[in-house]
């Protein structure tokens, strides 16, 4: 029994031309069993900052909230919105701060650089080792089957609406080659004037 | 052993829990009542490490009662629910984590009825209904398949009965009575319970 395995989810991350799209799955289970297929995993972090937590449902709400809590604070004490950037530091720290207990959770950030409006897509494992990329990052369950997905579908400038169709199959395929995630997804697609939600159409097997 | 079940209807939450309590293959008592009241509309039904269960049940109804008394509000159901998610997860990697699944049922007036689902790593979810247990595996799919959005009182009560005749002719273990209650903008309310059927 795996803890990272033990509810299950899939998550990625990708960027297009200004515009970054994140997708996670839906479903909330115990091992086999499901038991929730509404199960949020993608969290605001700003107006154009978001962070997608796979991996064990308790610590994908408590990181969720104690994050949020450090984030209103850095955000009243520095009376502006913080950065990407400074986003996957933060992360880094909370969950290095817990080496020897770790969360087990292994996020991904995707966002638009305030002011710029520049791609800004990264992920971490569990103790916080942060990795920024250009393409794209996954993180879950089905790592394998998404890598596989994204580096045949994903090309580089990729327009908001063609973003969506290619974040989307390749979670949506990559899910259904995995047991413990999948039951629904929800894609946002992140572009400097708007957020656009969408709740894709899925096996719910 | 133990099970628990909510079904979320119109304007209540049904729950029921069973009534055995036991220790290794003895059943010690027939007629456990194993919900607690957190405050006039909230409820919750606890299963787990026995001694856990009644203490960490208590600690919660009891805090809650403080809110109210030291702010003149109650908490609503989903404020509820987040605070002990809060209590257990602190307590998870602690010295002394407390195992205990939940659920959490209330009505509120601005909320309607609420129905939550939390197991002993303190993961929450709100649900239409749900199940604690073994008895889970039995009476899931019966509610995926007969259960409606919006259901009256009747048709709660219907469901619930199809749920524990599923786990009476299927489960190996013998939990024969239920203890079955409402919780709604009036309260929170005692249904009959439900008995063992008399050998024929």
């Amino acid at each position: 029994m795996s803890i990272m395995s033990y509810n299950g989810s899939a998550i990625i991350a990708m960027t297009g031309k200004n515009c970054v799209a994140v997708a996670s799955d839906l479903r909330f289970g115990i091992q086999a069993q499901t038991v929730a297929m509404d199960f949020q995993k993608i969290f605001e972090m700003g107006p154009r900052l978001y962070i997608g937590l796979p991996g064990l449902a308790t610590d994908v709400q408590t990181v969720s909230q104690r994050l949020k809590f450090r984030v209103n604070l850095y955000e009243l004490r520095e009376n502006r919105r913080i950065k990407p950037k400074t986003l996957m530091s933060v992360v880094s720290n909370l969950l290095y701060e817990r080496r020897f207990g770790p969360y087990f959770v292994e996020p991904v950030i995707a966002g638009l650089e305030p002011g710029t409006d520049k791609p800004f897509i990264a992920s971490l494992d569990l103790i916080g080792c942060p990795m920024e990329t250009e393409d794209f990052v996954v993180s879950g369950t089905c790592s394998e089957q998404m890598y596989g997905m994204c580096e045949s579908l994903w090309e580089p400038d990729l327009s908001p609406e063609d973003l969506f169709e290619t974040i989307s199959q390749a979670l949506l395929n990559a899910v259904d080659r995995d047991a413990v995630s999948g039951w629904g997804a929800v894609v946002h697609i992140i572009e400097k004037d708007k957020v656009t939600t969408k709740t894709l159409r899925a096996r719910m097997d | 052993m133990e099970c628990l079940i909510g079904i979320q209807g119109e304007d209540f939450v049904l729950v029921a829990s069973d009534m055995v309590s036991a220790r290794s293959i003895v059943t010690m008592k027939r007629d456990q009542d194993k919900m607690f009241k957190l405050s006039d509309k909230l409820l919750m039904l606890v299963s787990g490490e026995s001694g856990d269960t009644v203490q960490f049940a208590e600690y919660i109804s009891k805090n809650i009662q403080l809110y109210k008394m030291r702010n003149g509000y109650g908490l609503s159901p989903s404020a509820a629910a987040n605070f002990t998610r809060r209590n257990l997860a602190d307590y998870l990697r602690s010295n002394t984590p407390y195992s205990v699944n939940m659920l959490i049922a209330g009505h509120d007036d601005t909320e309607g009825p609420s129905l939550f689902y939390m197991d002993y790593l303190a993961s929450l979810v709100k649900i239409p209904f749900a199940v604690h247990g073994y008895g889970s595996f039995f009476t899931l799919s019966v509610m995926d398949r007969y259960y409606k959005e919006g259901m009256t009182k009747e048709e709660a009560v219907k469901l619930l009965h199809q749920c524990v005749d599923e786990i009476n002719k299927r489960f190996f273990v013998n939990l024969p009575a239920f203890k079955v209650r409402v919780v709604s903008k009036d309260g929170v309310e005692d249904l009959p319970d439900i008995k063992p059927t008399p050998a024929s």
